[in-house]
């Protein structure tokens, strides 16, 4: 259906692949919103589509500000994309800071949308121009739109009776009516976005429905634009699909693995960027048997997550880095009173309190190997952001099933980035297997299972299995306090055996794109999948002898591994930190393991990944 | 799903466990240990329902000689591991066992938390204001110079009453009673199993390797009945071995003053009258400082407000009067679309 203001354009329509867009501008000017929406109709169109958000941690940084830049970025294609991509076809620049911040990822020749209301002298100032960009010739490179997008907001609004000041915020889905029309888009899921989330409040309802179909029209009707760019739906399995973001994904993975678990999920968390979505989002879902507690601090989120665990819930708590150093101790009692439990942490940039809002994989070894004493968890890592689920899914089965925390490292890329994701069929998950308590006259607290290890999952309420347990060394046979040496030995080394029996309950690893041997291996983890993968198919598609490994399971890592890498003559793992993977599959496998890195709070892109695999692959012939 | 069996009357022999009990001889703990043995039977609640949860320190080794289900957890902790335990299953009795260090000092956060939220939970405080499994650094409560392993030269710290820490935290039920105190303890006990909502007992423990005699002139049966004020709801305030001694509000000061000769059972009219549900009551009896003022033992607070586990009830409710639907529902919410066979 089209919308009245959605007039027939007359410019020539070009047909390209995809189209990558960043909108940026100051933190208040609803630059996520925008990008949101925009991500939400072009998958509901049939494209595939991949998101970066960008946000300062200010809520609303100094107007103008360099670090007050919020971006979001956006691939869409007709065929599968994997990145929000490397350099930008299109830049939506909501002021001059983002101008100045976002403009050297613009290709040359690229589409610069700039509002030229925003760039007074004393915004120049702030943004560190000493001449006006749009006359000093310094954009002659790029295709430049121009245009006064605060004053043309105003000016369409001002009828709503909304003030100067509200009239100004419409700015951002006037943006995004005047980008739709680049990529002749329909207005209808935009509009009906809008009349929903400001049903309360009709002006703005109104105010930024007229922005929007201003923005269009004007689109439609400028001579800056001199064609229309289309772009076809990417094919797909059939299915029902909707757009999800990770830590969305996340949440519902816990709760489908507690609902199909038929036990209640009982989370643990404070607040901590970038997590607090995880326990907002739990926090909806009581009616599906969800108790979603906001601790007093990071460790008795973990605590209150164990001691539901104890007592026959799924426990679960969701933090990011400084949370996660909180935690360990209650984590190492989950090891020693072996109780399922998942962790989530969603990774930031560290040390401390680091980069709160941007992505980094340098968590790895603290899932790993942070505890006191020699104990080992199952530490799991989704790849995208809608894989989250099935990994969230699995992570309370491996909990269950194992009897043992479980640690999910997403990072604040997954969590905020989205994708259009086919909706599963409850019906088909997987089941769980959980194992009967034994007859009371045989049972101990550490009586295992012959295959797994695990111990009974005895809770309180159930008559005839009343027991101790605790933070202190057990006896192998009875359960009971022991400080036996050897018990204690035979104790450390069947907890550890537990996890690593784990790798028999996960799939084999397999190449994912590209060569399954020759000359160079890409192994990665976590949020890098996209770029990685984007890189190795480019390069294997031109001849290059290299495969691409990607890890869901990092303790213990899967079968098949060293199989897989010997494979191939040389191994490179590309990771957000300062090579902790590759420490750790060296220690594990005594191989001479390359290592590329970025600890930037950037993902690593797709163009400087390649270089560097052309470069091993020269070195190495 | 938790089964009800009808079982025979469960006696104190049932809730022993066959662990050895590691405290030292003559600790005061073995007295705790024994009026608690004695409470639960009465308290007609299946022996799998009940939880003992605890911290770390002497006292926190406490769940391991009751023969129930037990989690001995971490440092200061057990408040959080409790409120996960409630959250699972709010059917169950659940008590914990803390110390003056764990409580109020490593775990002093958790349990002002817990106060607040009236988690139905029962908390025993064991005060012998000394760390002693880390043998003898001065603890929250050591008194203002302490002389300790960790305190040469006196401590600099002064102390936290547990008393009034749970009274500023909003504690529904704050009793105080002691190790070797017999009936009193079994009765304290018995008042705090039920109440509903977080049931605070200090109980004043002596640790006579560490910090022999704390409490001696309390305990002591010399000196017990001038120096205790045994609190009774809907009585007067008195003490004395003759019960001649009282308390009465002093309007000038906006306290509590001593009043000598108040006759048999403290008959003068002029005394102040224990009333369990004043707060303000509490607080002065509180803040009495021995040696000067008697200590009160019994039940100086008890109101019922609703309980944490109420409120998720209410939740439960609210939950189930705006369900959307299953879990299939949910997972696909939000804008979805069809993409048809090809």
């Amino acid at each position: 259906m089209q919308n009245e203001s959605e007039v027939p354009s007359n410019k020539p329509e070009i047909v390209v692949n995809g189209a990558v867009i960043r909108f940026a501008g100051d933190s208040g000017d609803g630059v996520q919103l925008t990008g949101q929406r925009f991500t939400s109709a072009v998958a509901l169109a049939g494209n595939d589509v991949a998101t970066l958000p960008d946000f300062p941690s200010e809520i609303r940084a100094p107007a103008g500000t360099l670090y007050g830049v919020s971006g979001y970025q956006l691939q869409f294609a007709s065929k599968d994309v994997f990145t929000p991509g490397d350099s930008l076809d299109v830049l939506v620049a909501l002021n001059a800071a983002a101008l100045q911040t976002n403009l050297s990822d613009l290709k040359p020749g690229g589409l610069l949308v700039v509002d030229s209301g925003a760039l007074g002298a004393a915004q120049l100032k702030k943004a560190g121009y000493a001449t006006n960009p749009l006359e000093d010739g310094s954009l002659s490179g790029y295709q430049v739109a121009a245009i006064d997008i605060s004053t043309l907001t105003r000016k369409a609004v001002t009828p709503v009776g909304l003030s100067t000041k509200e009239a100004g915020r419409c700015k951002n889905f006037w943006t995004l009516g005047l980008i739709f029309s680049i990529y002749d888009r329909s207005l209808d899921t935009t509009l009906s976005f809008i009349a929903e989330q400001f049903k309360k409040k009709p002006q703005f309802a109104e105010g930024n429905s007229i922005a929007l179909k201003a923005g269009y029209a004007f689109g439609t009707a400028s001579e800056l634009f001199h064609q229309r760019y289309r772009i076809a739906a990417a094919p797909r399995n059939p299915g029902l699909y909707r757009n999800i973001d990770g830590n969305t994904a996340l949440s519902y993975g816990l709760i489908a693995g507690s609902v199909c678990a038929g036990r209640h999920l009982v989370l643990g968390a404070y607040p901590i960027t970038p997590a607090s979505a995880i326990l907002q989002e739990l926090s909806k879902h009581r009616h599906l048997g969800v108790t979603a507690i906001q601790a007093e601090d990071e460790i008795a989120a973990a605590c209150l997550a164990l001691g539901a665990a104890y007592a026959g819930a799924v426990g679960i708590c969701c933090t990011s880095g400084p949370g996660m150093a909180l935690k360990t101790e209650a984590i190492g009692l989950a090891v020693a009173t072996e109780l399922p439990m998942v962790i989530v942490d969603v990774q930031r940039a560290g040390p401390s309190t680091g980069l709160p809002t941007k992505p980094e994989q340098s968590d790895l070894y603290l899932a790993v190997h942070g505890r006191n004493g020699e104990a080992p968890v199952c530490v799991l890592a989704p790849a995208t952001p809608a894989e989250c689920f099935t990994v969230a899914y699995d992570a309370v089965r491996i909990a269950i099933r194992h009897m043992t925390p479980v640690i999910i490292l997403s990072d604040a890329y997954l969590a905020h980035g989205a994708e259009p994701w086919l909706v599963p069929d409850v019906d088909q998950l997987p089941k769980f297997e959980q194992t009967a308590l034994p007859p009371t006259e045989l049972f101990t607290p550490m009586l295992r299972n012959d295959v797994t290890l695990a111990r009974p999952w005895a809770s309180p309420g159930t008559p005839g299995y009343e027991h101790r347990i605790g933070g202190l060394e057990k006896d192998y046979d009875t359960g009971q306090i022991s400080v036996d040496p050897l018990n204690h030995e035979r104790m450390v080394r069947t907890r550890a055996e537990k996890v690593a029996r784990i790798a028999d309950d996960m799939p084999e690893c397999r190449i994912e794109v590209g060569a399954s041997q020759g000359k160079l291996l890409v192994i990665g983890w976590g949020s890098t999948y996209g770029s990685i993968r984007e890189a190795v198919a480019q390069l294997h598609a031109k001849g290059v002898s290299v495969g691409h490994l990607h890890l869901r399971g990092l303790c213990p890592f899967p079968r098949g591994l060293e199989a897989v890498m010997s494979a191939f003559g040389k191994i490179l793992v590309a990771e957000l930190n300062s090579g902790q993977l590759a420490q750790l599959l060296r220690a594990k496998f005594c191989l001479d393991i390359k290592s590329f890195t970025k600890i930037q709070g950037k993902p690593i892109r797709t163009d400087e990944l390649m270089d560097r695999i052309l470069k091993e692959s020269e070195d190495y012939s | 799903m938790t089964m009800v069996v009808e079982t025979a009357r469960l006696t104190q022999k049932d809730f022993a466990s066959s662990d050895d009990v590691r405290w030292c001889p003559g600790c005061g703990d073995y007295g705790i240990l024994s009026s608690v043995l004695k409470v639960l039977p009465e308290l007609e609640i299946p022996k799998e329902n009940f939880v003992w949860v605890s911290g770390i320190g002497c006292s926190s080794r406490f769940p391991y000689y009751v023969d129930t289900y037990g989690f001995h957890s971490i440092h200061g902790r057990a408040p959080a591991v409790a409120l996960g335990v409630k959250a699972a299953n709010p059917k169950l009795s659940v008590w914990l066992v803390t110390g003056d260090g764990d409580g109020l000092s490593i775990g002093g956060n958790h349990l002002m938390h817990c106060f607040r939220r009236n988690l139905d939970v029962k908390v025993l405080l064991f005060n012998n204001r000394i760390y002693g499994l880390t043998k003898g650094q001065y603890s929250p409560t050591s008194e203002l110079g302490k002389q300790t392993h960790s305190s040469p030269f006196g401590s600099a710290d002064r102390p936290v009453d547990p008393i009034r820490f749970a009274l500023g935290c909003g504690a529904t039920f704050v009793a105080r009673s002691y190790d070797t105190a017999g009936a009193h303890l079994v009765d304290v006990l018995r008042r705090a199993a039920r109440h509903r909502g977080t049931a605070f007992v200090e109980i004043l423990q002596n640790c006579h390797v560490f910090n022999d005699a704390a409490f001696e002139q309390i305990t002591n049966k010399a000196s017990a009945s001038a120096n205790q004020l045994r609190l009774e709801n809907g009585k007067p305030l008195v003490y004395g071995e003759a019960k001649d001694k009282g308390l009465a509000l002093d309007p000038a000061t906006l306290s509590l003053a001593k009043v000598e000769n108040v006759g048999s059972n403290g008959s003068s009219k002029s005394l102040m009258v224990h009333d369990e549900s004043s707060p303000i009551l509490a607080q002065f009896l509180a803040s009495l400082s021995f040696p000067e003022y008697p200590v009160p033992l019994g039940v100086l607070y008890a109101n019922s407000l609703p309980t944490y586990e109420d409120q998720l009830h209410h939740l439960d409710i609210q939950a189930k009067e705006t369900a959307r639907g299953g879990l299939q529902a949910l997972l696909k919410s939000g804008q979805v679309w069809q993409v048809p066979a090809a």
